[in-house]
């Protein structure tokens, strides 16, 4: 008892310690030389995987601050494991708030663990900046206008792939195949919503769905070829994707092929599965695929390298993440540069609502960030692509979710 | 230093903080009846908490039940969940016993999502704190402080009856030799089930004020690591000590954090040297430990005036 209370008090002191000077300041989080900027990442855990964007971004702001910072000031960027659970979320999101005293929240990483923090960060006015999550909720300015998505939203890009076979396969035979999660079910209700009811049940000859844990999907494949279906939409992470494209191939299904964009790496998707076995695949994007060879000589794509190397050198060079970090802390950077001196958290979110068609050179040639008051989703724009054996090949306009 | 703490609010992360540390001792207390007084395995506790979090987080948000009805609840129905499971469980000793209620963590956080239209699926179901009643000048972190450590205090003191008198007797006797302790005419049965039923009410109890702390309930919070961890709080804490949860409790909080704050790259590595540093200066956790020393102290103590006064005659 008496060592619990020493460890109390020493605790509380401590926290003291640190609080404590924070009263000082008048805008939160910003000195005349530095501004915090916090984040959580899930560096340890189921979706570790993904811890490597909270690291890429670290080392693009450590490249900016030997640059000399924004306007002057050095970037403090504070990132803390979550281990992708929601308590230990609330738990590091609290300690940057309130402890740490960050201006603003950015790229907290997750469905589950931004949901956790969501009415929390509302509360307490604080920036809650692209999130990296797929999920439709966060452009919500209505009720939460302290939160900002970043990537295109799993319906759209269901929604996208619904009006091509509309148009040009209308007497399609849709199967789907499907991951049974909020990821899953929103692609394929991007997909049901995009045909429109009558549409739906008329097409889609055949729904299957697996679990994340499962071993193989070979089965799925099989019933989806006997059900007749001459359009598959391929709602699958790579693990799977590569095992589903193998398995058509194998048992010779040749369906028109939508694979999501989730899998859509050259690297770990298309070539383990096989370069006859994909070829004709369709996806959307948004970003240069960095393992494909058409952007090879591409600026934007050379910078991020010579970047990686100097920043990140532990870093995979074929792993999209760490290009989707490096494009997702410039957006940041951007944000913080309109913000010019006022750096006010009101001015921060002011600023990120505030984006105007601004183009990033890892996001596909036309694709533009563009926000508003109204408007929290950056990312609308995708554009479809079909691989041809070596790359994958954009074709048709770009479509805008953001135009209707 | 107590000036000063009156000038600076107590940081209320820092008060969310021990809420959940709180949680944490009830849970690994519903466990170390299990485990440390009786004996039996669980790798599985982990499914009780989210239960419990889940029959509160329903019952608040469905029906809108005040909070402090839907932690009995909780209770209740874990006590029956656990009481059901114990019984087939009867059968499992050691290690497959161990097997058999990891297979639960490794169940639950799937059926979670199965049950969608109750559970909101994987996005879970987002809750409100509750504000202090009364017109207490208290903030819904600090109210929810004190009604987890009102909640703690009671468990506590009704779990240190149950431990300390013929039932807890009866229980320990099962673990260090279940067939003596039949020859003495203890159902051990009926008591193995029991002492299951409680501990997942614990848990349960845990799980439920762990929904209203932390405001938010999905199926990533309770994975398979949520058990293991609980397990290794019981053990760091101290088997079949009652103070010992609170010790554990403190440890799986705040050492995986300082293990962080320490090294960035290898927070679990730092982690692991923790637990091995402890488990070896510690064999029989922090409790064990300061009865140790206590009892050392009590041994080299000046022996006082009186007792030496009455050892001479």
């Amino acid at each position: 008892m008496l060592k619990k209370a020493l460890l109390l008090t020493v605790l509380t002191a401590f926290a003291l310690a640190t609080v404590a000077p924070a009263g000082a300041q008048t805008v939160v989080g910003v000195t005349a030389t530095e501004i915090k900027l916090g984040n959580t990442n899930p560096y340890s855990g189921p979706a570790s995987a993904y811890g490597t964007i909270g690291k890429v971004i670290g080392a693009y702001f450590k490249k900016v601050n030997e640059e000399g910072g924004v306007n002057g000031r050095k970037v403090n960027y504070i990132t803390y494991d979550d281990a992708y659970s929601p308590p230990k979320a609330v738990e590091m999101v609290r300690k940057l708030v309130e402890q740490d005293q960050v201006a603003a929240l950015f790229q907290t990483l997750g469905t589950p663990t931004n949901s956790a923090i969501h009415k929390y960060v509302n509360q307490q006015k604080v920036p809650h900046l692209f999130v990296a999550t797929g999920a439709t909720k966060w452009n919500d300015p209505q009720h939460f206008p302290w939160t900002m998505g970043w990537q295109p939203n799993y319906q759209t890009e269901g929604k996208i792939y619904a009006q091509y076979i509309m148009k040009n396969f209308p007497d399609a035979k849709i199967g789907i195949l499907y991951q049974n999660d909020d990821y899953g079910k929103d692609y394929r209700k991007g997909m049901h919503d995009g045909l429109g009811e009558a549409n739906a049940k008329k097409m889609i000859v055949m729904e299957q769905t697996y679990e994340v844990t499962d071993p193989t999907i070979d089965s799925q494949i099989v019933n989806l070829k006997n059900s007749g279906a001459n359009v598959f939409f391929n709602v699958t992470i790579p693990k799977f994707a590569v095992q589903a494209i193998k398995k058509a191939h194998d048992i010779g299904w040749k369906p028109a092929h939508f694979l999501n964009n989730v899998s859509s790496s050259l690297a770990t998707v298309l070539k383990p599965a096989g370069v006859e076995a994909s070829r004709g695949l369709i996806t959307a994007l948004y970003m240069k695929e960095i393992t494909d060879p058409q952007w090879k000589n591409d600026k934007g794509y050379q910078d991020w390298v010579a970047f990686m190397k100097k920043y990140y050198p532990e870093g995979a060079l074929d792993d999209q993440s760490n290009a989707f970090g490096y494009t997702v802390a410039q957006a940041m950077t951007q944000v913080l540069k309109q913000c010019g001196t006022d750096l006010s958290r009101e001015n921060i979110m002011k600023q990120a609502a505030n984006l105007k068609s601004v183009e990033f050179p890892l996001l596909l040639p036309g694709i533009k960030v563009t926000t508003s008051p109204t408007d929290h989703a950056p990312i609308e724009q995708e554009q479809l692509a079909k691989f041809d054996g070596e790359r994958w090949a954009t074709f048709g306009e770009l479509y805008d979710a953001g135009k209707k | 230093m107590l000036g000063y703490r009156f000038d600076v609010p107590f940081p209320d992360f820092l008060v969310y903080q021990f809420s959940v540390t709180l949680t944490y001792a009830i849970a690994i207390l519903g466990l170390n009846m299990l485990t440390g007084y009786n004996g039996q395995f669980s790798l599985g506790h982990g499914a009780f908490y989210a239960v419990g979090a889940y029959v509160s987080a329903i019952m608040m948000d469905r029906w809108n039940v005040p909070y402090g009805w839907t932690i009995p609840v909780a209770g209740t129905l874990c006590l029956i969940i656990g009481f059901l499971f114990g019984l087939p469980a009867l059968r499992l000793e050691g290690l497959y016993l161990a097997l058999a209620t990891f297979s639960l963590a490794l169940a639950v956080p799937q059926i979670l999502k199965y049950f969608e239209h109750w559970t909101g699926g994987s996005q879970g179901i987002v809750l409100n704190k509750p504000s202090a009643p009364f017109g207490l000048r208290l903030n819904p972190d600090q109210w929810l402080y004190f009604v987890t450590l009102g909640v703690l205090v009671l468990l506590f003191w009704l779990g240190a009856n149950l431990l300390r008198g013929r039932v807890g007797r009866a229980i320990v006797a099962i673990r260090d030799n279940h067939i003596a302790a039949e020859a003495m005419g203890i159902n051990t049965a009926l008591y193995k089930s029991l002492v299951f039923g409680v501990s997942a009410a614990y848990t349960g109890v845990a799980g439920a004020l762990s929904a209203s702390v932390i405001a938010y309930v999905a199926p990533d919070s309770f994975n398979v690591f949520l058990s293991v961890t609980l397990l290794i709080g019981s053990v760091i804490g101290g088997l079949a000590s009652i103070s010992g949860a609170v010790f554990g409790a403190l440890f799986i909080q705040f050492v995986p954090n300082w293990a962080q704050d320490i090294s960035k790259a290898a927070p679990w590595a730092i982690y692991g040297v923790f637990l091995i540093g402890f488990m070896y200066v510690m064999p029989r956790g922090i409790a064990g430990a300061l009865r140790l020393a206590a009892a050392g102290w009590w041994r080299r103590r000046p022996e006082p005036p009186a007792a030496a006064a009455r050892s001479r005659r």
